[in-house]
């Protein structure tokens, strides 16, 4: 018999190692601005409150990673900030949500083009009907966007920051449901990009994919964090624990505590923050 | 053991038998009027214009009477049909006012054709003062396939998976441009398949257009809208109880081309739902 605590002890282990390393990268993006800023946000289905009295801030140019057990409000938090929870009936918000210290809640703003600076993947892979190309190029097309030659441009571009060009090249005109699960999860990140956004939110966006998929999707997030501000909801502390330079610790709507990943991952300042990412719950 | 496999054939007898018996007056049916009406069609019948109190020549203006009162029905029913489908299935808030709206649609669809017909004659026929005349007929009609569309539609539209609209959002979209790109491409075919069932009905009905549109004799083509005109069913009605000593083989043959048409109608939408379910991409 392997006691659990055991092994949960290890991993603790571990993560305080990988972390070790990556301390430099920190102080780079510290002092700058946030780039998205929670201000004592509450949110409420009905009665029932997703969020309570959240005061958050989210650098650029780093990842951010939200993290906790099911339920504590993380996929909320992350559409607040592109608005995408607007349409769902019989919610209730208090706060501010800033995006460069612009409230993306204030009257007249202007929420397609909100939508366009802050790009979104969802938990499973989902290809638009239609083409790779057609995938990539929808966004860019609404927006707009005629020119032949750019649009072309806007595709190989977006693809290739997705790590995904190689592997579609040649099949640019396929239906995108006929890719892996992996390349699809890709391709939703380069549809994502092809707008140009500054923030790219992602929520579980491996959690349907394979571990190899997933190593590919995290590396293609390494690459992106120096030109988009990236905030993740991780589907394992793992996961969490690999790629974030930043952590949240999100309990029942509570922001429970938020350090750069390696302080939080290896001396975490709230008990529950140890419980829960040594895996004693969850 | 014996018993239950005992049990299960007698079963699958049994739903054969009945599935027989739902079968054979179809086909009984439909034989019967082929059989019959087979002899009477000839290149005369379907293109001239009856003569000798209609027991001699063709049947041609009923024929183009019915293909304009569908086409009049197409024209005004399918914008307004699915116009409002899009409003209930993709606008409308649940309301008590939508619940009314949803209830009265599906009430309309029980009303008795022929109610349809009064209302017609009431409204467009002596207060319009359109008329005994296509328009009016056009018009009833519309009205009596209005709710078969809005529902079917209404269905198709929903059945298109909300994450759809969810990503089409969240890469910029107008709740528009996801509607117009996404989801109605994928209702087509559900759309289209209750267009052609909804005309179907209005091609076959003779009592909505008994009192708006049908003229008893009328041997040639309609010069206007605001003309009455002959229609299939209500030639089949008026031949077959109004006239005595009408030729049995004139009333099949009337029968058959009445059938094939609507039959052939059926045939579409059936090529139509089964070529799109294999292009479906979810």
């Amino acid at each position: 018999m392997v006691n659990p605590l055991h092994v949960s002890r290890f991993t603790f282990h571990v993560l305080r190692f990988t972390f070790h390393f990556s301390r430099f990268t920190f102080h780079v993006s510290r002092t700058v601005e946030p780039k998205i800023r929670f201000q004592n946000v509450s949110y409420y289905y009905g009665d029932r409150p997703a969020l309570r009295d959240v005061t958050l801030d989210i650098p650029p140019n780093a990842i951010t990673v939200v993290f906790g057990p099911a339920g504590g409000g993380k996929t909320t938090l992350l559409r607040l900030i592109n608005r995408l929870n607007d349409e769902v009936e019989g919610t209730r918000m208090t706060g501010r949500v800033l995006l460069d210290g612009q409230d993306v809640y204030a009257p007249g703003v202007d929420v397609p083009r909100l939508r366009r600076r802050v790009g979104m993947v969802f938990a499973l892979p989902l290809p638009l009907p239609g083409t790779v190309r057609e995938n990539v190029l929808y966004g860019p097309k609404l927006a707009g966007v005629r020119d032949r030659a750019r649009l072309e441009e806007i595709l190989e571009r977006s693809l290739r920051l997705a790590a995904l060009w190689d592997e579609v090249k040649d099949r640019l005109d396929d239906p995108a449901s006929r890719l892996s699960g992996g390349q699809q999860q890709r391709l939703c990140i380069a549809r994502s990009l092809a707008l140009e956004p500054e923030v790219l939110l992602l929520d579980e966006p491996t959690s349907g994919l394979d571990p190899i998929s997933t190593g590919k999707v995290e590396e293609a997030l390494q690459q992106l964090k120096h030109q988009y501000t990236i905030v993740i909801v991780p589907h394992s502390v793992q996961q969490a624990a690999r790629v974030a330079d930043y952590a949240a610790f999100f309990l029942m709507g509570e922001l429970v505590e938020c350090q750069p990943g390696r302080d939080l991952f290896t001396t975490p300042r709230d008990r529950r923050t140890e419980d829960y990412i040594t895996g004693r719950f969850g | 053991m014996m018993n239950r496999h005992l049990v299960q054939r007698l079963g699958f007898i049994l739903l054969g038998v009945i599935s027989l018996i739902v079968v054979l007056p179809i086909l009984f049916v439909v034989g019967n009027i082929v059989v019959q009406g087979l002899g009477a069609i000839n290149w005369e019948f379907l293109t001239a214009m009856p003569r000798h109190g209609m027991k001699e020549g063709g049947i041609f203006p009923a024929i183009v009477g019915t293909l304009l009162l569908v086409l009049g029905t197409a024209v005004v029913a399918i914008p307004v049909g699915i116009g409002g489908a899009i409003y209930l299935a993709e606008y409308a808030r649940d309301t008590l006012w939508t619940r009314l709206l949803r209830l009265a649609i599906i009430n309309l669809a029980g009303v008795p054709s022929v109610v349809y017909g009064l209302f017609g004659l009431g409204l467009f026929v002596l207060f319009l003062q359109f008329g005994t005349s296509v328009l009016a007929g056009s018009l009833t009609l519309a009205i009596m396939t209005l709710p078969v569309i809005i529902s079917t539609a209404e269905e198709a539209l929903r059945a298109v998976p909300g994450e759809f609209r969810l990503v089409s959002a969240s890469l910029g979209g107008t709740r528009w441009q996801g509607i117009r790109h996404i989801v109605l491409p994928q209702a087509l075919p559900g759309i289209i398949t209750g267009v052609i069932l909804g005309l179907l009905r209005a091609a076959g009905e003779t009592a909505p257009i008994l009192f708006t549109a049908a003229a008893f004799y009328l041997p040639r083509i309609p010069r206007s809208l605001l003309e009455p005109t002959m229609a299939l069913p209500y030639h089949l009605y008026v031949i077959s109880t109004q006239v005595p000593g009408m030729p049995p083989r004139v009333q099949y043959g009337t029968a058959l081309v009445l059938l094939t048409i609507v039959l052939s109608m059926n045939a579409v939408a059936a090529i139509i739902r089964s070529y799109f379910r294999r292009r479906r991409e979810w």
